[in-house]
């Protein structure tokens, strides 16, 4: 079923089911896209802003009064922030395989291990269900600074103080993940696995084979907001050694530089900005309707 | 007729051993399995620093002396003597009742636009409306926006169209920065609800719409109510507790646009005195029962909300 109704797809399209939609006017279409126009405009700010001063000469940069677009553009920031760059007490590589592993694993493991533990509170029946679920999302309403000091102190109980552990563990157990992923699987209809239980799978399998692919704008969400998050820390508070700090440790101290680094701080944005952004690109172009096929949902 | 009252009775047996506690986990053990990962971490890294900062919250602690166990003093001094604690708590509630709800309604309502357009399109659009969450720099804009001198944006315009004599300092004027800090909460706030949003909305049923059409749904606001929000139910609830957390702990739009302290704290929140004494003055007793008290404070909203959100689409 699902295999025809893709077949029967038509190709590419700027809207969907343009001439058949139900329920569409066109006053109603004209309204909303204004609205969207003038709040987009206000939204993409900052985005323009960053573009703009990452090629900005020094000199346009300490232009006053500020302007947003650039007028002479020029690389000479990225060159400036390479030199720099190449200079490091450690090398630059370094930075950028902590970033992989720390990014890496908090990402991956915690979209991991939250989705496994989201599929038996979202589907299963079992004793202490709704005390665990309740936890999860209570947990979430406890502001973090605060559990900021027990959270180290238990780090140094548990001997992962300056480990890329220290990093790794907590963030696979954000509460965030799980609430998100039993959300989406609440939704699926308890046919899909009634009959894989049938053929004799096993749980472990009807939550790889079946709920996950079937959840999938859940977990590429998910992945955006772990990634964005794992992204922006610097990762000071449980690394020590130079060795172990992430990529935008390093980027912080070069843009901390002061007004003779502002070209290289403008990069610097650039960069920190530019790499979730594409990963969200990737992500969100992938957030495509994945049950939308009436032979799925019975 | 004695038979019958026997099987009965053995099969009573067998309910019963079926509906013990110990019968029950057993036969999901492969929950539990797959449970355990997660919740071995959520409870070294979660729960544990929450519970001990609950303790702290009675205790006199500096971070360097081994805490002191007070009882309630924290507690009494914050509603009874700590002005500034209850000042901060007004300007978290106005903040929060009116972010709160007004954002939720622009994430569902953006992302159900944005859920019109396919491929490339969508994600582009998305980008666009989730800017400020994810560039990082976001608060820069305002600054310039909202500089006090003539130079700043808003001082600009309004004094090139005649409505200003002279600029205004927006930010530490008292009576502007609460208002001023709402417009900027609001504009940052397509975050996590937004995409979670924008995510659920696939998941919706398209065959849904054409029954409803069929059953007299006329135009895509009733299609909306009736069908779209119903059936994004859970998608709701988890943006609506995103919302709260997110609307109740505002605090780093007040500190880079107003300082900690703002002129006369008015754009002191409870997270941002919260700061002050954790990260400041290290009373680290005194903030958790900062703490304590925004948990409870959001925990209350929650119940509200959740009970709000059931009646959607009736």
């Amino acid at each position: 079923m699902k295999k025809q109704n893709e077949t029967m797809k038509p190709k590419k399209r700027l809207f969907k089911r343009r001439a058949k939609r139900l329920n569409r006017s066109m006053a109603g279409n004209t309204l909303l896209f204004v609205l969207m126009a003038i709040c987009g405009v206000a939204m993409v700010l900052p985005l323009v802003m960053v573009i703009n001063n990452c090629l900005k000469p020094l000199d346009e940069l300490y232009q006053f009064p500020p302007k947003i677009f650039v007028r002479n553009p020029t690389l000479e920031n990225f060159t400036d922030l390479f030199t720099l760059m190449n200079n490091s007490w450690v090398p630059f590589s370094r930075y950028i395989l902590n970033t992989i592993i720390i990014t890496g694993g908090g990402m991956v493991g915690h979209v991991l291990i939250a989705s496994m533990a989201a599929y038996p509170l979202a589907k299963h029946n079992f004793p202490g269900k709704k005390i665990l679920f309740q936890m999860v999302v209570l947990s979430m309403m406890f502001s973090w600074t605060v559990t900021q000091t027990p959270q180290y102190m238990i780090i140094s109980w548990l001997h992962i103080n300056n480990t890329y552990w220290a990093l790794i563990l907590p963030a696979c157990s954000f509460g965030m993940g799980l609430y998100l992923m039993k959300q989406f699987m609440e939704q699926l209809p308890d046919s899909l696995m009634e009959s894989a239980r049938l053929d004799g799978a096993s749980e472990f399998h009807i939550f790889w084979k079946i709920v996950m692919p079937n959840v999938k704008p859940a977990w590429l969400t998910l992945a955006i907001f772990q990634f964005q998050q794992m992204w922006g820390n610097t990762g000071s508070t449980f690394l020590r050694d130079e060795q172990l700090k992430p990529l935008q440790y390093s980027l912080q101290q070069i843009a901390a530089g002061g007004a003779a680094r502002a070209g290289a701080a403008a990069a610097v944005t650039f960069i920190i900005a530019a790499v979730p952004i594409t990963f969200f690109l990737i992500c969100q172009k992938n957030v495509l309707e994945t049950m939308t096929s009436s032979g799925m949902k019975d | 007729m004695d038979n019958q009252v026997q099987v009965s009775e053995a099969a009573l047996a067998v309910a019963k051993k079926q509906a013990s506690l110990s019968y029950r986990i057993k036969r999901n053990k492969e929950s539990y399995i797959m449970l355990a990962p997660y919740f071995i971490l959520f409870f070294f890294f979660t729960v544990l620093p929450v519970v001990m900062s609950i303790f702290f919250s009675f205790t006199y602690y500096n971070m360097l002396e081994m805490p002191e166990f007070i009882g309630w003093k924290n507690y009494i001094k914050l509603f009874l003597e700590d002005d500034i604690f209850l000042k901060s708590l007004k300007n978290t509630m106005i903040l929060a009742v009116i972010t709160g709800p007004v954002s939720y309604m622009l994430c569902l309502l953006f992302a159900w636009i944005i859920n019109e357009f396919k491929g490339w399109l969508r994600a582009f659009l998305t980008l666009i409306f989730y800017a400020p969450s994810i560039c990082g720099n976001a608060y820069v804009v305002w600054t310039l926006i909202l500089s006090g001198d003539r130079y700043g944006y808003l001082n600009g315009f309004l004094m090139d169209w005649g409505i200003l004599d002279e600029a205004i300092i927006w930010m530490k004027t008292e009576k502007y920065v609460l208002p001023m800090l709402i417009v900027v909460q609001l504009w940052l706030s397509l975050g996590t609800g937004f995409l979670s949003f924008i995510a659920g909305l696939q998941t919706v049923d398209k065959s849904l719409y054409e029954a409803a059409a069929l059953d007299g749904v006329k135009n895509r606001w009733q299609e909306l109510w009736y069908v779209t929000l119903p059936a994004m139910k859970p998608q709701l609830m988890f943006g609506a507790v995103m919302q709260i957390t997110q609307s109740f702990a505002i605090a780093d739009v007040s500190i880079q646009l107003a300082g900690n302290p703002s002129v006369n704290y008015s754009g002191a929140t409870v997270v941002t005195h919260l700061l002050d004494y954790g990260t400041v003055r290290f009373e680290m007793g005194y903030a958790s029962a900062i703490a304590t008290v925004l948990f409870l404070l959001m925990v209350g909203s929650n119940l509200l909300v959740q009970k709000v959100l059931r009646r959607v689409g009736e």
